[in-house]
């Protein structure tokens, strides 16, 4: 090792000694202040009474303002992520934001006249649960919860739980099926998501 | 019965909790489409029509009046898993619905704060130890396990309805569920459309939603539902 390595090898383990990373970092509060502020946001879309397409640029705001879409479109993807280039990676980042846009955003329609209350968060494994209560008119209250952790180097959502339904795992299962169709080629698989949703 | 569960049970036991075990795929797969086709001809249309042809309150009101008639099984299932909290509201709320809710087509109790604490025999097996099974799509009833569907037959047989009252009472509550079930098809219309027929895969979605959503009402905890992202695919790939 020469001198340059050694100096950027000590100076690599001196910031991670001062940098705090993983889930000892976020506490609680961190993780539910970030779904308060989500939450804050959402609410108001809802009660915005703008057009779908208004809606539906709205939740793409907040989807990149507070998820991690990153490793939620690389964990759709599956295994073949691994084997995937960095540039396809990105486009399919990209393409897979907007699909999600449309597709709830949409569901945004259905939330008219409700609101989302943020009630507890909790560590769960090596990250954080945010419980909210989704008061709907005319439907008893139903769970959504948001999982938060701040592994991307900033307290982010990397799911959000509905009734037990996890956004992540559903459509996970689904980019795998719309990869099957494909024969796994990510590049059409891409081509598909830009005008799906 | 509770051996055949079991049985089933110890097959899945080698599946990870939360996984997706479906060794009869290839006849769910069928199922489906059966369903599906009856959903695109039959309830789909029938569900549109009842829809248009009748206000929110009046299909609230037929929604109602299927729900209070779930209660007395509700009831039994409460007790059976030892849940006398609930069984007690859910008896209090029946008595409440029915008398001043007029026959159960109001919801007086829900806005006193006794909500329904719906029960099923397949949580009561869940709630004896019996695991899921192998996943299940039924005819009509759509997606279920093995232990589930053993629990559907149970609560036919078993609801007081049916038991204990004569003819004319086990017809009403027959139309009952259909009206409901038409009325949450055009309730929820946006959201089923998208699912089986704007996905990919209609049939891994509907049995990733159900398993997912099933869990979730019997209560398993946050630690076996839960996985975490970071740790299959490491984060400094990126």
């Amino acid at each position: 090792m020469n001198r340059r390595e050694f100096i950027s090898a000590v100076s690599a383990i001196s910031m991670v000694a001062i940098v705090p990373t993983g889930a000892l970092a976020l506490s609680d509060a961190q993780a539910k202040s970030l779904v308060e502020a989500a939450v804050k946001d959402i609410n108001k879309v809802i009660g915005s009474g703008k057009s779908l397409s208004g809606k539906i640029k709205d939740f793409e705001r907040i989807f990149v303002k507070y998820g991690d879409v990153a490793i939620i479109a690389r964990s759709a993807l599956g295994p073949d992520a691994r084997s995937a280039s960095k540039s396809q990676l990105n486009t399919y980042t990209k393409a897979f934001q907007g699909y999600m846009s449309r597709k709830y955003g949409r569901r945004f329609e259905e939330f008219v006249g409700g609101r989302i209350e943020v009630k507890t968060a909790r560590k769960v494994k090596s990250f954080h649960e945010v419980k909210t209560t989704a008061y709907l008119q005319g439907e008893a209250p139903f769970a959504v919860n948001f999982l938060v952790s701040d592994k991307s180097g900033k307290p982010r959502f990397f799911d959000m739980v509905i009734e037990g339904i996890s956004l992540r795992l559903t459509e996970k299962e689904e980019i795998g099926a719309m990869l099957d169709k494909r024969k796994g080629n990510i590049d059409l698989l891409t081509q598909d998501l830009k005008k799906a949703g | 019965m509770v051996w055949f569960v079991s049985a089933c049970a110890s097959e899945q036991a080698k599946q990870a909790v939360g996984g997706t075990y479906d060794p009869f795929e290839a006849e769910n797969r069928g199922t489906h489409q059966f369903n599906k086709d009856m959903d695109r001809w039959i309830v789909d249309p029938m569900s549109q029509g009842y829809g248009k042809s009748t206000s929110g309150g009046v299909r609230d009101a037929f929604g109602n009046f299927a729900s209070n008639l779930a209660l007395p099984n509700d009831i039994i299932n409460n007790i059976l898993q030892g849940e006398l909290d609930s069984a007690v509201q859910n008896t209090g709320r029946f008595a409440m619905n029915t008398i001043i809710g007029l026959a159960g087509f109001f919801d007086p109790a829900s806005d006193v704060n006794m909500p329904r604490v719906e029960a099923d025999f397949g949580q009561t097996l869940h709630v004896w130890g019996a695991a899921e099974g192998p996943y299940v799509e039924m005819p009509f009833l759509g997606p279920s396990n093995s232990r589930d569907a053993v629990g559907v037959v149970v609560d036919i047989a078993l609801n007081p309805f049916i038991v204990i009252l004569q003819d004319p009472q086990q017809y009403v509550g027959i139309f009952a569920y259909i009206l409901d079930a038409m009325g949450n098809r055009y309730e929820y219309d946006a959201v089923i459309q998208a699912v089986l027929y704007d996905s990919a895969d209609s049939y891994a979605q509907a049995r990733s939603i159900y398993l997912q959503n099933r869990r979730f009402d019997l209560g398993m905890s946050a630690e076996d539902l839960y996985s975490d992202p970071y740790s299959d695919d490491p984060y400094e790939d990126f």
